[in-house]
């Protein structure tokens, strides 16, 4: 296997999404095996900003610490980068960017050449035409990119571009011959026809299957990209989107609309979850469903807004007053984003609970190869019911599920209040009924619990060593293992983090050894397992730098823990 | 319809004896009735307090929310259900410090709702602090000196903002708070109502007398449509003109404008998911 990852790093506004955007889609057309993502500072312009490109003929989904090469757009980027290059990391760019920074640096005055292709503005082409083809892309597929990317432009900048690229390419072409520089890379034909998305994408096309037909959300970093996405396909999907004048407007939004029978979400980070939390116990309360996109970033407070941590795991288990049945997901892998993230609106309408989806920077922002999205199989139900003129909102039912009504839909009267309610809706301070109606809720929890996705094992049945991760780190930890070849060590992924699934305990006592590997600082994972079956986790490996784990530091902190163990 | 329709039969009610709430609930009944509108097709949506209990004591479908969050989940409950009446009804301190932020943006969203803020001047249910509206000198236990902030105007704001419908009643005068009502309910779009009333426990100063000796009719000469004399007189405070202040003949309501309804008139719970065209858009990305 051949693997090669691509660093491009510069200011916020020099385009580097661009190149990541264009490149991407070539590479995939090209025949080759990629994944991308991206780490920036919260600011427009200026800073130190870099995507990753692995380029490889076997499928990759995670971010690697090395860097094979470096495109450094301005005279930071290689102190910015200079944690993960090596001195056989190929340097490509401005003479004064990289003299003197490695073995293997080559000039390429990206904007010079521009100008020489008609405008300065053409330097990311060049940068493009460059990168393809030195990997031996064919030269009509940057030009048709090209000309589609730039389709709304006019005919002047099209050709400026594909001469721009062009001139990239050819000195491509000529540095690798020169150098003698192999990448070993094989194209493939199936990765052509690939699916090329985001983390968010599929979070948001996972709503759509879903059924969602109304978002109200409040932009926050990482989360908006969801919001985004759908209210552009609002026409399409007749979705109602609105941007909410805050967090809490928003959740209440989604309540109102619930209630009225739509399929409501928001998406928020942190700080607005924290905001949308009394709203979280309404819905609690009114048994309204409601499905909550909540995309880490790194805490408390404002932390670090554009990059990423698993730092809110127990304050979604324990966000909102007083007690009342939830769900919790958290996909990792890119089948499980899209299928979570719809049967979460199943789900909260089935059980009339919220369902939380918890997604990171590190997955919304990464670009992924998927096959293909089966859609054959999905059938969305209806959860609500015609009412007739003696309904009851909070019917007592045997397993706590009570009809859900939607106003104006049959001859009753759906009523449902934040306080204490009798069967009707209406406020109650019956005190035996209270506690009737609390073991309702929760009676819900039940038949949750039969519905729980559960974790999967990757690796030997038979382990001695078993590493647990949960959310975006999926990839990253499998890959490493991969990579150990270590026969005793297997990995459970979790997909569901609440209700916990009852074979936690059967997993964990079955092994010599146990490995959390959380990208937080306080091992919250391995705090709920232990809280839901007693068993203590041995050892945690956590990160919360804002970066999301790579592939090599995985491998370096397991090879750790088994070294002290054998001294 | 009779007005019979919209009662609950024997209940038990919060209110304290003499409090305006009961003649605005007997009023927006006699309105209710008087529209035709069936209480299946009304949705009460209300905050915390003891104005917000009014949807419990009428029939109709009910939304009682969180302390000041009443607009949000109506503005999205007749957004997803154009065929509904929606009323959001709470107190002064609910929809004017609580749900602050709420009342200016729904504002400027303009859903075709009917906005009734029982504004007595002061904290009911908590057991009388100052409200928003509460007047300067006013005393409780909490400005035990008396109230300093200047009282916040809701007409001004709503009339700044370029709202709908804007009005003023008093609960007492039930003839002509009915009137302005059933218009708030029949104007389409976001609409006003500050509805002065006593509350007879908590506040002794703004008693019947003092609502009655302060207070005065738009007269029929007036003109809702003249935005700037409708300024003047919501920044009057020496007496409160009472009446429709403001109608925006040019705003068009929030739902009206959505792009789900363009090609699909039908409530969201309706509808379902076009599973082609999703299939569609993630083809859309193999490109």
């Amino acid at each position: 296997m051949s693997d090669v990852s691509i660093v491009i790093c510069g200011e916020a506004g020099q385009g580097i999404q661009t190149v990541e955007k264009i490149l991407t889609s070539i590479l995939k057309t090209a025949g080759y095996y990629i994944f991308s993502s991206t780490e920036f500072m919260s600011r427009i312009r200026g800073g130190s900003n870099s995507t990753e490109i692995r380029i490889s003929d076997v499928p990759v989904n995670s971010f690697v610490e090395k860097t094979d090469m470096l495109i450094p757009f301005d005279s930071k980027a290689v102190e910015h980068v200079k944690w993960r290059i090596d001195k056989d990391t190929i340097m490509i760019g401005k003479k004064e960017f990289i003299e003197g920074k490695s073995k293997r640096t080559f000039e390429v005055p990206f904007s010079k050449l521009a100008e020489e292709a008609g405008s300065k503005l053409y330097a990311n082409t060049v940068t493009v035409g460059v990168i393809a083809g030195m990997l031996e892309v064919d030269f009509s597929t940057v030009e048709s990119f090209i000309r589609n990317f730039f389709r709304k432009k006019d005919e002047k900048i099209i050709d400026g571009n594909i001469k721009a690229g062009r001139k990239g390419y050819e000195i491509g072409e000529k540095l690798i011959k020169e150098n003698k520089i192999d990448f070993n890379l094989k194209k493939s034909e199936e990765v052509k026809d690939y699916l090329l998305v985001s983390g968010t994408d599929l979070v948001s096309m996972g709503a759509i299957g879903g059924g969602c037909n109304f978002i109200s959300s409040y932009p926050m970093s990482p989360s908006t990209g969801v919001l985004t996405f759908l209210s552009k396909q609002q026409e399409e999907f007749e979705i109602i989107a609105e941007q909410a004048e805050s967090e809490i407007s928003a959740i209440n939004m989604a309540l109102g609309a619930s209630y009225a029978g739509a399929r409501a979400m928001v998406t928020t980070s942190g700080g607005g979850f924290a905001l949308m939390v009394e709203g979280l116990s309404l819905a609690g309360i009114l048994e309204t469903p409601v499905v909550i996109h909540l995309a880490q970033r790194p805490g408390p407070a404002t932390g670090l807004p554009t990059r990423t941590e698993q730092g809110d795991l127990l304050f979604a288990l324990f966000a909102g007053h007083g007690e009342f049945p939830r769900i919790i997901f958290a996909p990792g892998k890119t089948e499980d984003v899209f299928n979570l993230s719809r049967k979460a609106f199943e789900l909260a309408d089935k059980f009339q609970v919220p369902v939380i989806i918890m997604t990171d920077q590190y997955l919304l922002d990464s670009s992924f190869l998927v096959p293909s999205i089966d859609l054959s199989k999905i059938r969305n139900e209806e959860y609500f019911v015609k009412t007739d003129k003696n309904y009851k909102r909070y019917r007592l039912t045997e397993d706590g599920i009570s009809p859900r009504g939607i106003p104006g839909y049959g001859e009753g009267l759906v009523v449902v209040d934040s306080d204490e309610h009798d069967e009707e809706g209406h406020i109650t301070e019956d005190l035996d009924f209270r506690t009737k109606i609390v073991d309702k809720r929760l009676r819900k929890l039940d038949l949750i619990k039969k519905e729980i996705e559960p974790p999967e094992l990757i690796g030997n049945k038979n382990y001695k060593i078993l590493v647990i991760g949960w959310g975006s780190t999926y990839y990253c930890i499998k890959e490493a293992l991969e990579k150990l070849e270590d026969n005793q060590t297997a990995f459970l992924y979790y997909k569901q983090v609440y209700p916990l699934h009852p074979d936690t305990k059967k997993y964990l006592t079955k092994a010599e050894k146990t490995i959390v590997i959380e990208n937080n600082a306080t091992g919250q994972f391995a705090k709920l397992i232990k809280m839901e079956t007693g068993v203590n986790i041995d050892k945690p490996i956590l990160k919360y730098n804002g970066l999301p784990f790579g592939v090599e530091e995985i491998i370096r902190e397991l090879k750790a823990i088994k070294r002290k163990e054998a001294k | 319809m009779d007005a019979k329709i919209y009662e609950m039969g024997k209940i038990d009610i919060a209110w304290c004896p003499g409090c305006g709430n009961f003649s605005i609930l007997k009023i927006l009944k006699d309105t209710l009735s008087e529209l035709d509108i069936a209480p299946e097709k009304l949705v009460m949506v209300s905050g915390i307090g003891q104005a917000a209990k009014t949807p419990h004591y009428l029939r109709a479908n009910v939304f009682n929310g969180l302390h000041g969050r009443a607009l949000p989940a109506a503005t999205a409950i007749k957004a997803v259900n154009r065929d509904l009446v929606v009323i959001a009804e709470s107190g002064d301190g609910d929809m004017y410090g609580e749900g602050g932020n709420h009342f200016i943006h729904t504002i400027r969203r303009n859903p075709d709702i009917t906005n009734i803020v029982h504004n007595n001047m002061v904290y009911g249910l908590t057991k009388g602090q100052a409200s928003p509206t509460s007047l300067k000198g006013f005393k409780t236990p909490v400005q035990v000196n008396g109230v300093i902030l200047e009282p916040f105007n809701p007409l001004a704001v709503a009339i700044g903002l370029g709202a709908s419908f804007v009005s003023r009643a008093y609960s007492d005068d039930m003839k002509e708070t009915k009137e302005i009502i059933k218009k708030a309910i029949q104007h389409k779009g976001y609409a006003l109502v500050d509805l002065l009333h006593p509350c007879v426990t908590f506040n002794r100063f703004n008693d019947r007398k003092w609502f009655k000796e302060n207070t005065y009719y738009l007269g029929e000469e007036y003109d809702p449509t003249d935005r700037n004399e409708a300024f003047k007189r919501a920044i009057q405070t020496d007496k409160l003109p009472l009446g429709i202040f403001y109608i925006n003949k040019e705003s068009m309501p929030f739902e009206e404008k959505l792009t789900a309804y363009k090609k699909n008139k039908k409530p969201m719970f309706e509808r379902e998911v076009d599973f082609q065209k999703l299939s569609n858009l993630i083809e859309s990305k193999r490109k």
